[in-house]
C-alpha cells in the first residue's frame, strides 16, 4: 500500500518537512491546488496571505481507481485515527 | 508586619500558562487530549480557581496578603490566554468550508502526476498499478 501527502507546499518546502520530521512518505506538491480541487478539498484563502490550501481529507483508492474510504473533519484538530484507517484497507479485496 | 507574596495568584497564573503552551508540544499529539482539550481546559479552570481565591484574600486580608493590583491583572492576563485558547480551539479550528463538492466513496478518484519532495515525478496510475491501494492524505501545508 502507497502512502501519499499531498498539499500545496512547494517541494522545497516538502523537502524541509520531510526532513525534520522523518517522513517515509512522499509529500507531493500541488502548489496551484489543481488535483486538491479535483478531490473537492479547497479550501479557498485558507492559506498564509490568502493562498488557495487543501482542507484536511484522507482518501483511500484501490487498485481500479475507485474510492473506498475517505475522512473528512470538520474540525482541523481531529484526524483520522490510524486504527480507522487500518480497518478500511482492511476491507479492501486482496 | 511584613505583607506575604500571594502565593496562589503566582501559581494560578503560572498554571494557565502552562494550559496554553502545553497543547500544541504535547497534549495535541495524542487523539485522546486533542480531540477535546480536556486537559488544557482543567488547567485554566484550576488556575483560575486558584487566582480568584487568591485575589479574594488579598482583598479580605489586604494587611497579611499581597496582590490585589497584580492580582487584577494577572486575572485578567489569564481570562484573555484562556479566551484566546478557546477561540482557537473551538472556533477557529472548525472554521473549514463546507465539504459537499469533495469526492465521495465509490466516485473514481482523478489521476495525476505531482512532484515529490526531490522534485521527482509521481504517477498515481504507476502507484495504483503496483500497489493494492493508495492512501492520500491532503494537509494543509505551510507548516
Amino acid at each position: 500500500m502507497a502512502i501519499e501527502a499531498i498539499s500545496v507546499d512547494s517541494s522545497e518546502e516538502s523537502r524541509k518537512l520531510s526532513k525534520s520530521q522523518g517522513y517515509t512518505f512522499d509529500l507531493l506538491s500541488d502548489p496551484q491546488a489543481g488535483v486538491i480541487r479535483q478531490f473537492g478539498v479547497l479550501h479557498a484563502q485558507g492559506g498564509e496571505g490568502g493562498r488557495d490550501i487543501a482542507r484536511p481529507a484522507e482518501y483511500l483508492v484501490d487498485a481500479g481507481g475507485t474510492i473506498r474510504w475517505r475522512k473528512l473533519t470538520d474540525d482541523v484538530k481531529v484526524r483520522a485515527r490510524p486504527e480507522e484507517v487500518l480497518r478500511a484497507i482492511d476491507s479492501l479485496p486482496r | 508586619m511584613k505583607r506575604r507574596r500571594n502565593i496562589l495568584v503566582g501559581a494560578g497564573f503560572a498554571i494557565v500558562l502552562v494550559g496554553l503552551l502545553s497543547y500544541i508540544p504535547l497534549f495535541a499529539l495524542f487523539p485522546s487530549t486533542r480531540d477535546v482539550p480536556w486537559v488544557n481546559l482543567f488547567l485554566f479552570l484550576l488556575g483560575g480557581g486558584m487566582i480568584g481565591i487568591g485575589l479574594g484574600r488579598a482583598h479580605r486580608e489586604p494587611e497579611v496578603y499581597r496582590g490585589k493590583v497584580s492580582g487584577a491583572i494577572l486575572a485578567a492576563l489569564s481570562l484573555l490566554m484562556a479566551g484566546f485558547f478557546c477561540y482557537g480551539v473551538f472556533y477557529a479550528a472548525k472554521d473549514l468550508p463546507i465539504s459537499g463538492g469533495a469526492l465521495r466513496v465509490g466516485q473514481p478518484a482523478p489521476m495525476f502526476t505531482l512532484p515529490n519532495a526531490d522534485g521527482k515525478p509521481i504517477s498515481q496510475p504507476e502507484l495504483l498499478k503496483n500497489h493494492r491501494a493508495v492512501l492520500l492524505i491532503f494537509y494543509r501545508g505551510y507548516w
